[in-house]
């Protein structure tokens, strides 16, 4: 089995993996990082977004062989180390935009990059923006709350965003 | 009074009853720290795939294994003979429904693996565990199965059809039950004065739940000591226990552990007891390591039960001032291939006890015919036969309205069930305890601003768009209750909730509730009734739920049960922590108990200022030096068992507006506004954000979503989300909801209702009736769900020669 190197949460790691493993499975499974979420079989629901490279990236559609050499950050290396939300984080909880928190992982990771890649986010561009990502709680109506004020925070606190 | 979230009472407990505080649960599901069964791994486990048909009905000749024993990781292959030769049970049905001729209800066997007949794509035919999960998946390619394909049906309506091929060779027509609540004679004697008969046929689509987490299970079993676990992704691990423990694999309760743990969503689904929990407990036990299952998304599809899925011809009697005199309803109701855990109380007790909705119609009469068909089980699915009862009146008042010309407010006006009639006993065994319609209806027409909408429409129509708007004033049955009356109705269960309450010595404090908690935030809600009460903070406050060994007993979290019934319980415990507190004061304070008083988490003596916190009593009852042993037991740690004496009646009015662009068929949501009524609200913030993912529910059923079977060959058309329509962000408009407290319920100590099913029981009646309400302009008076584009692009283009030849 070939060995993959990857920067996960700012620790590097090697592993033997199979050929068809996904990097869904390698960060689940290999790793245990079980924030990382699987909802379906076909790269429809979104719930399994990471950032690679600082890409949202659904790590269902990409095998662990391809992720080599690269930078993942996972649902549990996005909030500072003492434990401080990241301020897309802070927002769903204010905001009240999860419910069984199954699609939240991947819909915070989509909304972290949405926000960085998209100035003066309006509620038809976090709609439009969540095109990949299904969520069957809230409506959404929380989400993209949630994502609009998330996202003027990343703007005033440019620190935290630096660090990711 | 709307009461916005983000406010509570000035000078209130900030974290009491009323308090939009933050969810206590966030924090571990945003940092990606919940723990789901699929996130829990067991040393030595082994991994089960299982073999399902991909036929809709097919004999099994046999089965040849030999290659798939040999393939790599391989640990077991099982298939239902193993099960009988260990005398496996059929998965049970927990409701008995009676035919009109007192007949029971056919029931056939449910095996957990089949033997010689699959029944629809998806049934389980083989159970593989090996190493790994591909391992297990690559092995079940290599069965070989010997199908002998047979004709088969899965449309509602076709099921009846003479030769329709048999499910069950014992249900003759595939029919499970013919059965019918109200008074025939009554309803024949309202139509036959009739100034006015209002008509309508309609299919109530079928839906797949699609909670985003699939079912996951992991079976282990102790040989020292005889126990047996299972993790599963259930709304109700005691209910799992004693239907699989007592029914399936002849586990004692006391033997058996059952832990849901977080669990991603149910929406009725993650209720029943499914074959593969059965499944990796005994072969636990066979092989003696711990087997883990967890369905990927299009196991889903095919094995999740599915929601809805009638076949409806009603009819509305209305006299010549609009008063409705009579309702008549004939429903065919599609229970799948097998009955699933609570399948026959759906299209009956949860459907047909609706009918009345919140209008005074003196007589009712409600026939529904249950039929088999070679699909998924269909079983209770958000909101269980409230929305199908909902989507029947609401389409009849709305067409009857445009018929007679009468404004469908006014028409609703004039026949709500005024305050003054309750509590009310309608036609159809249901006693609503209260209720303010005119309040609902007023509040959401103030909403949506509806003396605006004619202006609205005609900007539209410059715009070349074609404007609607739709109403649903929903009224629903939650906490099915008491258990008597339940039990007199087919329930195989009691329908009640468990609480303990656990003070401890230095003041803390843990409730165990039989409730489960799969998204609606009951660490946080039912953490605000113990702070309301006990005057203490939230972080001194645990929530423990989903582990049979924890929590005395429970029935579990559907039907917008769990703060009526499981807060209720609490409540009920809470008392008797307050009895005995004050018995422990009276002693410590030197005083009588008729003297104490208790508020806000101080006991006192009336008239004085001697008090005392109850922490102080709480490490009295632990540490009794001063206390009253000879009558008192230490400790503060009391139970309830909650039986409610009435079900709880939430009722609201929904309003949807939207617009239709005729070229393409493409509906637009331009406005959704819920005004609603679910008595006393503990957290506004949880409770809106329940209304918000309900209505969504809603509008997937109305504009998109559709579970679709092909009729001739059986397959399962939409088995992926490919193929099965899911709203999505930009789907949907943000929603306007309100609700007013002004009707509490009367009969719990609460005064709750429920809020979590609302959205859906009326979201797809008013879009529906927003999308007719477009539609007629171009004399289209009904459309069967989902109004795709397609769909309504058809209707117009059909309606338009009729237009021209005007």
């Amino acid at each position: 089995m070939p060995t993959v190197t990857i920067t996960v949460n700012g620790n590097t790691v090697s592993r033997a993996v199979e050929g068809r493993t996904l990097l869904v499975h390698f960060l689940r499974e290999q790793l245990g990082l079980t924030g990382t979420h699987v909802g379906c079989d076909t790269s429809q629901c979104g719930a399994c977004v990471v950032l690679v490279d600082g890409r949202s990236i659904k790590s269902c559609t990409m095998l662990a062989a391809q992720a080599d050499g690269r930078e993942v950050t996972t649902i549990e290396g996005l909030a500072a180390a003492d434990g401080t939300l990241h301020p897309m984080q802070a927002a769903f909880r204010q905001h009240h935009g999860l419910q069984y928190g199954f699609c939240t992982p991947g819909m915070v990771m989509s909304a972290v990059e949405l926000a960085r890649t998209t100035p003066h986010l309006t509620e038809q561009a976090v709609r439009d923006g969540l095109e990949g990502n299904i969520c069957r709680c809230t409506g959404y109506h929380n989400i993209v709350k949630a994502i609009l004020a998330g996202a003027e925070a990343m703007q005033v606190e440019p620190v935290a965003q630096a660090a990711e | 009074m709307t009461n916005p979230a983000g406010t509570h009472p000035a000078g209130a407990n900030p974290s009491g009853i009323g308090a939009s505080i933050r969810r206590r649960e966030d924090q571990r599901f945003l940092t990606g720290r919940g723990t789901y069964t699929d996130d829990i791994n067991r040393p030595h486990q082994v991994h089960a795939f299982i073999l399902r048909s991909p036929y809709a009905h097919a004999r099994i000749g046999g089965f040849d294994l030999t290659a798939a024993r040999a393939a790599p990781g391989v640990v077991a292959i099982f298939t239902g003979a193993d099960l009988v030769a260990d005398k496996v049970g059929s998965l049970p049905c927990g409701w008995q429904i009676h035919s009109k001729d007192g007949s029971p209800m056919i029931e056939p066997p449910h095996p957990p693996l089949v033997t010689d007949r699959v029944r629809h794509v998806g049934d389980q035919v083989a159970l593989v565990l090996a190493e790994t999960k591909a391992q297990a998946r690559d092995a079940a390619e290599l069965i070989v199965v010997d199908y002998q394909e047979l004709p088969a049906v899965t449309g509602t309506r076709d099921a009846l059809a003479p030769g329709a091929p048999l499910v069950h060779d014992q249900a003759a027509s595939n029919l499970c039950f013919d059965w019918h609540l109200g008074d025939p004679a009554a309803v024949d004697a309202a139509f036959a004065r009739a100034h006015h008969v209002t008509r309508i046929d309609l299919i109530n689509n079928r839906l797949i739940a699609n909670a985003m987490e699939p079912r996951a299970a992991i079976g282990e079993y102790d040989r020292a000591t005889d126990d047996y676990t299972l993790w599963t992704t259930s709304q109700n691990p005691h209910v799992i226990r004693l239907l699989m423990g007592g029914f399936v694999l002849g586990i004692p309760e006391h033997k058996l552990r059952v832990i849901a743990p977080d669990v991603g969503g149910g929406f009725g689904s993650k209720i029943f007891h499914y074959a593969e929990e059965a499944l990796v407990t005994w072969a636990a036990r066979k092989i003696h390591r711990p087997v883990k299952w967890t369905a990927d998304r299009s196991e889903s599809f095919m094995s999740d039960a599915h929601g809805r899925d009638h076949v409806t011809h009603a009819e509305l009697a209305l006299d010549a001032n609009g008063k409705f005199l009579g309702l008549r309803v004939n429903t065919i109701a599609n229970m799948g291939a097998y009955l699933s855990t609570f399948a026959p109380s759906v299209p009956t007790y949860l459907y047909a006890t609706l009918l009345a909705g919140q209008y005074a119609t003196p007589a009712i009469y409600a026939e529904v015919r249950a039929v088999f068909t070679h699909t998924v089980p269909v079983d209770a699915y958000r909101g269980a036969g409230r929305p199908e009862a909902c989507y029947v009146i609401e389409r009849l008042v709305e067409n009857a309205a445009r018929e007679l010309g009468i404004d469908r407010a006014e028409l609703r006006r004039r026949n709500f069930i005024p305050p003054s009639a309750m509590p009310y006993a309608t036609p159809v065994a249901l006693e609503y305890d209260c209720g303010l319609f005119h309040r609902d209806l007023d509040e959401a027409l103030t909403l949506i601003d509806y003396a605006g909408f004619p202006a609205r429409k005609a900007d539209s129509a410059r715009r070349g768009k074609l404007r609607g708007i739709g109403f649903a004033n929903y009224i629903e049955a939650c906490g099915i209750a008491p258990s008597n009356i339940a039990g007199a109705l087919g329930a195989r269960a009691g329908l009640y909730e468990s609480a303990e309450v656990r003070f401890h010595p230095t003041g803390s404090v843990t409730v165990f509730t039989g409730s489960h908690s799969h998204g609606q935030g009951h660490e946080t809600t039912f953490s605000q009734l113990v702070s309301d009460r006990f005057g203490i903070p939230i972080d001194k406050i645990e929530i423990v739920h989903g582990d049979t060994s924890k929590v005395p007993f429970g029935m579990g979290t559907y039907g917008s049960r769990s703060l009526a019934v499981g807060g209720s319980a609490i409540a009920k415990a809470m008392d008797k922590i307050v009895a005995k507190g004050r018995k422990i004061a009276a002693h410590m304070l030197e005083a009588a108990e008729t003297d104490i008083e208790f508020n806000a988490g101080r006991f006192s003596v009336a008239g004085t200022d001697r008090a005392l916190g109850i922490a102080d009593i709480a490490l009295s009852a632990y540490v009794p030096h001063n206390y009253p042993l000879d009558e008192l037991e230490p400790g503060l740690d009391e139970q309830s068992f909650y039986d409610p004496k009435n079900f709880t009646f939430p009722n609201g009015c929904q309003i949807c507006e939207l617009e239709i662009d005729p070229d393409t068929g493409v509906t637009k949501i331009l406005a959704f506004v819920a005004a609603d009524d679910f008595g006393k609200v503990i957290n506004p913030m949880i409770v809106e954000g329940q209304v918000h993912g309900g209505i969504a529910q809603g509008i997937g059923q109305a504009l998109m979503e559709n579970c679709v079977y092909d009729s001739q060959s059986g397959q399962l058309l939409t088995g992926s989300y490919m193929d099965y329509c899911m709203p999505r962000a930009d789907d949907l408009p943000s929603f306007q909801v309100a609700y007013h407290e002004e009707a509490p319920c009367t009969h719990n100590p609460l005064g709750v209702k429920g809020c979590g099913e609302a959205g859906t029981i009326g979201g797809s009646a008013a879009v529906m009736n927003a999308v007719v309400d477009a539609l007629a302009d171009r004399g289209i008076t009904h459309l069967d769900m989902p109004a795709t584009p397609e769909r309504v692009w058809r209707a117009l283009r059909d309606a338009m020669p009729a237009q021209a030849a005007e």
